[in-house]
């Protein structure tokens, strides 16, 4: 089991090459290339059973790379429970993507397949780096595969939105790059592993000029507003496994990269910006909410709901305490099956209507109930109604906001729940319920096998998660303890801010005074929290009293 | 009077001695070859340069022809630089000449001679040295860039490339005797020698302006900004594999001979020629990029992006540590693979007369010949400096030089330089893989010699790009020393 996230990473790799010298047969390609992504899904459950609920990093593997001149990068790889929920999201999602464009793409399915299977390689990589190099490395990678699926196999506006897509996350991660380069000269030689980084103690003002420019680059891979506007047209033109990948897994990536490399590497200056990431993400709540209302094609719905959702992500891993950054990561894996599935529910009836204008549908529920039953419960998902994931997601965000410094933007983002199930429900209305007046769609055929069978999981997960979702928050939970302590603390340290703030939950509902006596540094509070227990021993913090 | 002969040392001019040898017996053999057998003296001219590479030692350093040359790692690496450069120069040559009715075999040995004074310039010890080399490789390449005497561009390119070449060189020359005068030596250990520690030489007025004037005839050969203005009209006419040699030798030849020249001879003027470089950096790569990003024309896109290169290779130069420079050898080396890979492509997609060159000709070349569209967008990727590929680890190393030395800024712009060329390589691989052929690229044919060069070339790209470990090693240890 020594190598099994290399194993999991690489076997996707492994297809890609077998696939290049594999004859242009459309079946066998599709097939070896759906037999690759399961297998690769199959190893990665192993990483489940294996996985201990403890704070350390996982199945590391540390393997010297690059050494030359005075730099040093290693094949570092490990996951922890914040890493390993997305690396399944991502092999759970993969074979579900290759199925759904089973008939739809039809030409050079070589390259399609060997583009799919080139991204997993990029996006499983990212996930379980340790390394900061190598991070950037899988990070870039993504790129290339994802630009020929959108420009090749999309839409009319295909080239527009591909270059767009890959002009704009380049700008944000080559300045990361510059930023990489400073922190590690900053903290002398060695290499590049991300658990030296966390302990440089870099001062807050070269923290916020660093912290701005991984911050860009992970806001735009969300997307935050304003940097928002790549995701409708990427999405609108991709294919439909295109979509389903982008949403569910590349705008993790984003959410991701704050919480493994933003935060704990700079935890001054994610204080510092709290409150301008969390103004950011209101608005994109707010605004992506009421954009999405006003679309005509279901297809902009949804991305701009996209939008919406990751804002929550981001009010939620702002909190930083244990509710807001457990719904923060479980809302990332709510967002990417919900919005993954209602991507493919748009590419359903793209495929059978060619037009994606909501006033080309309506009473469609009489015509296609199983499709009617799917849709439903994925909205239900979507807008977090009880019972289903989005749900409890949503729910520990909001909780976790309002008992942070963020509670007055956690009330406005509040009003996101509420806009969202006007403008899903109401997109729904429109297009399954009504009078069946289009004669076009009464000739519309309900789901065949193949579109339920990739439904089938996702509507599995959706309740599983909505019901049962313990077994995913226990093993974040040391993860995201042991990120808060690297949130809270240098800044403790630096600012000399009682210990208060770091937060635990039932300390923080006792005495709301607390939050706001951040601000005046070096006055102790009162009433230490049981909170200061989960500090480590000869912590600065006692220093700073 | 006693009149002591220098100690000559042939060993430290092996290679260079080996090529000019085939070279002249090549001018001899090409008179009895007919004209559609010139190809022979192709093979000739690459087994005088394979045996040319077998002659480089590494880790020695010695001085040679009483301190003329030097022969150590520095040289090694860019003496391989150029063997590799004239290979897969030759290799693309025979099939284009052929195609447009000029193989004269004189071409091989211009390429040798070429080859054999931008040798001399990466070992020059002496600014004497540097000046022979210097003109040794560019009479040659006046002759090559005019080579196809029917194209009216190519003799356009031929006297543009002349005209500018001999006012360029009279900066440098100009420059070489303002130094001497000032410190009365032309041998750059000595140069530096007398500035150090002498306020009279060192602050005097002469010395300066001489560094100036020689950066100024450097910048015009490496084609930097605002010196680059020949680059693009003489990449655009002469003869696409002469670009591609172009682009890549010279520009590495010219590099080699600056770095040695300003890091061993004017150490003294560290802060004043360190910061010219900047400002020389970030014109070089700005200006680069954005004509490039309006180029129709793929040649002419391909000469302001080398350009843009340039400024990346100075900003390395700017911060001139280890990383820096190693990163320099490093970036040097891989461009040569990368833009000569994307040149070979050029060269058999192009039609009679140079026909064929315009972005939108490319279109649908990834359904019809699924191969090359992959090798250019290997090159292409790597020449907009994405992992995993040479072209990425060669900018991080000049970049990291850069943000080691403080130059963060200088670091941001060349960062944002590279954003916006991924624009202009994108649009190739746009029209590749993303609009319908118009062609079916039936005239496309592909030699085996072009398959070497092909092949070479990606493997030069990928290679280090994933495994960078020798190369990087490599270029560590081969760092310009007094």
């Amino acid at each position: 089991m020594d190598y099994i996230l290399s194993l999991i990473t690489f076997i996707p790799l492994a297809g890609v090459l077998l696939l290049l010298v594999m004859p242009r047969n459309n079946a066998m390609l599709r097939g070896v290339a759906l037999g690759v992504s399961l297998v690769t899904f199959i190893v990665s459950i192993g990483l489940i059973c294996e996985f201990k609920t403890i704070a350390d990093y996982q199945f590391v593997e540390n393997i010297p790379w690059i050494k030359a001149g005075s730099f040093q990068m290693n094949y570092h790889v490990g996951i922890d429970g914040i890493s390993l929920w997305l690396v399944i999201l991502t092999t759970f999602i993969m074979p579900i993507a290759i199925l759904s464009t089973w008939t739809a793409v039809e030409e050079k399915v070589k390259e399609y397949m060997i583009c799919l299977l080139l991204l997993q390689v990029g996006m499983l990589g990212a996930f379980i780096s340790l390394d900061l190099f190598l991070f950037y490395i899988f990070w870039e990678l993504m790129l290339i595969p994802m630009y020929f699926i959108i420009g090749i196999w999309g839409g009319k506006n295909r080239v527009y939105a591909a270059v767009k897509f890959f002009i704009y996350t380049m700008v944000g991660s080559l300045l990361m790059l510059v930023a990489i380069m400073y922190v590690y000269f900053k903290a002398g030689a060695g290499d590049f592993d991300i658990t030296r980084f966390y302990s440089i103690g870099l001062d807050p003002a070269t923290q916020t000029w660093l912290f701005l420019a991984f911050a860009l680059a992970f806001a735009i891979k969300v997307p935050m507003f304003p940097l928002h506007t790549w995701l409708p047209d990427a999405h609108t033109e991709a294919p439909t496994a295109g979509s389903v990948i982008l949403a569910a897994v590349l705008l993790k990536m984003g959410t991701y990269g704050f919480v493994r490399f933003a935060i704990p590497l700079f935890p001054d200056a994610t204080a510092r910006f709290t409150p301008l990431i969390a103004t950011l993400s209101v608005i994109g709540i707010v605004y992506a909410s009421l954009v999405a209302m006003m679309q005509e094609d279901v297809k902009k719905l949804v991305a701009y709901s996209s939008v919406a959702h990751l804002g929550f992500v981001m009010i939620g891993v702002f909190a930083l305490n244990q509710q807001g950054i457990a719904g923060g990561m479980l809302q990332m894996i709510n967002h990417g099956i919900s919005t993954g599935a209602l991507f493919l529910i748009v590419g359903f009836i793209y495929e059978r209507r060619h037009t994606r204008l909501i006033t080309d549908f309506g009473g469609l529920s009489k015509q296609m109930p199983i499709f009617a039953t799917i849709f439903m419960i994925v909205t239900f998902s979507s807008i977090g109604l009880p019972g289903t994931n989005g749900f409890v997601g949503e729910f520990l965000v909001l909780l976790g906001g309002f008992e942070s410094k963020l509670r007055v933007w956690t009330i406005i983002a509040s009003s996101g729940v509420i806009l969202s199930a006007v403008y899903m429900l109401w997109m729904f209305q429109r297009v399954m319920f009504g009078e069946l007046s289009n004669p076009k769609n009464q000739l519309l055929k309900d789901l065949n096998v193949r579109e339920i069978v990739i439904m089938v999981p996702l509507i599995v997960m959706i309740f599983v998660m909505g019901i049962y979702p313990k077994p995913f928050i226990d093993r974040m939970i040391p993860s995201i303890d042991k990120l808060i302590i690297q949130a809270k603390k240098t800044q403790v340290a630096q600012l000399v801010v009682p210990a208060s703030v770091i937060d635990n939950a039932a300390a923080v509902v006792a005495s709301p005074s607390a939050e706001h006596a951040v601000p005046a540094a070096g006055t102790a509070s009162p009433d230490m929290p049981d909170g200061h227990s989960i500090l480590p021993a000869g912590h600065p913090a006692g220093e700073s009293k | 009077m006693e009149l002591a002969l220098p100690q000559l040392n042939f060993m430290t001019i092996m290679p260079e001695i080996v090529l000019s040898v085939v070279a002249m017996a090549l001018l001899l053999v090409n008179v009895l070859v007919k004209s559609e057998e010139k190809a022979y003296l192709g093979y000739l001219s690459l087994a005088g340069l394979v045996g040319a590479l077998f002659t480089v030692p590494w880790g020695e350093k010695i001085s040679g022809f009483g301190e003329m040359v030097i022969q150590d790692n520095f040289s090694s690496f860019f003496t391989v630089i150029f063997i590799l450069c004239a290979v897969m120069t030759i290799l693309i040559s025979d099939g284009y000449f052929k195609k447009e009715g000029c193989n004269h075999g004189e071409l091989y040995p211009l390429i040798l001679f070429a080859t054999v004074g931008m040798m001399f310039m990466a070992k020059a010890t002496d600014l004497m040295t540097v000046f022979l080399g210097l003109e040794v490789l560019s009479v040659a390449l006046y002759v090559l860039a005019g080579f196809n005497r029917d194209n009216i561009k190519s003799n356009e390119a031929g006297l543009k490339y002349f005209l500018l070449g001999c006012f360029s060189t009279g900066f440098l020359l100009y420059g070489m005797a303002l130094i001497y005068g000032a410190t009365g030596t032309t041998k750059i250990v000595r140069i530096a020698a007398m500035a150090s520690g002498n306020g009279a030489v060192a602050n005097n007025m002469m010395f300066l302006v001489g560094m100036l004037l020689m950066a100024t005839g450097f910048s015009f050969k490496i084609a930097a900004a605002p010196f680059h203005m020949w680059t693009p009209d003489v990449y655009e006419g002469a003869p696409t594999p002469i670009t591609a040699f172009m682009s890549a030798g010279p520009k590495a030849a010219g590099f080699a001979a600056f770095l040695r020249v300003f890091i061993i001879a004017l150490p003294t003027l560290t802060v004043q020629w360190s910061d010219l470089l900047w400002i020389l950096a970030v014109l070089t790569m700005t200006t680069g990029n954005i004509i490039a990003l309006s180029q129709d024309n793929i040649k002419r896109m391909l000469a302001y992006s080398s350009i843009a290169h340039a400024g990346y290779a100075l900003v390395g130069f700017t911060a001139h540590n280890a990383s820096g420079v190693s990163g320099i050898l490093f970036y040097l080396l891989s461009y040569t693979f990368m833009n000569i890979g994307a040149f070979a492509i050029i060269v058999i997609i192009g039609k009679k007369g140079e026909a064929n060159n315009n972005v939108q000709d490319y279109a649908g070349l990834g359904v019809k010949r699924p191969v090359l569209a992959l090798c250019l967008s290997i090159f292409l990727f790597s020449l907009a400096g994405i992992p995993p590929t040479a072209g990425f680890i060669g900018k991080f190393y000049l970049f990291a030089g850069a943000v080691q030395e403080g130059y963060i800024w200088l670091a941001i712009i060349g960062v944002l330089n590279s954003a916006a060329s991924v624009y202009y390589y994108l649009r190739v691989m746009v029209f590749m893989y993303m609009k319908n052929p118009e062609e079916d690229f039936s005239w496309v044919k592909l030699t085996p010699a072009v398959m070497l060069c092909i092949l070479i070339a990606v493997a030069g790209v990928l290679i280090p790009g994933i495994i960078p470990n020798s190369v990087l090693n490599l270029a560590a240890i081969s760092l310009p020393l007094p």
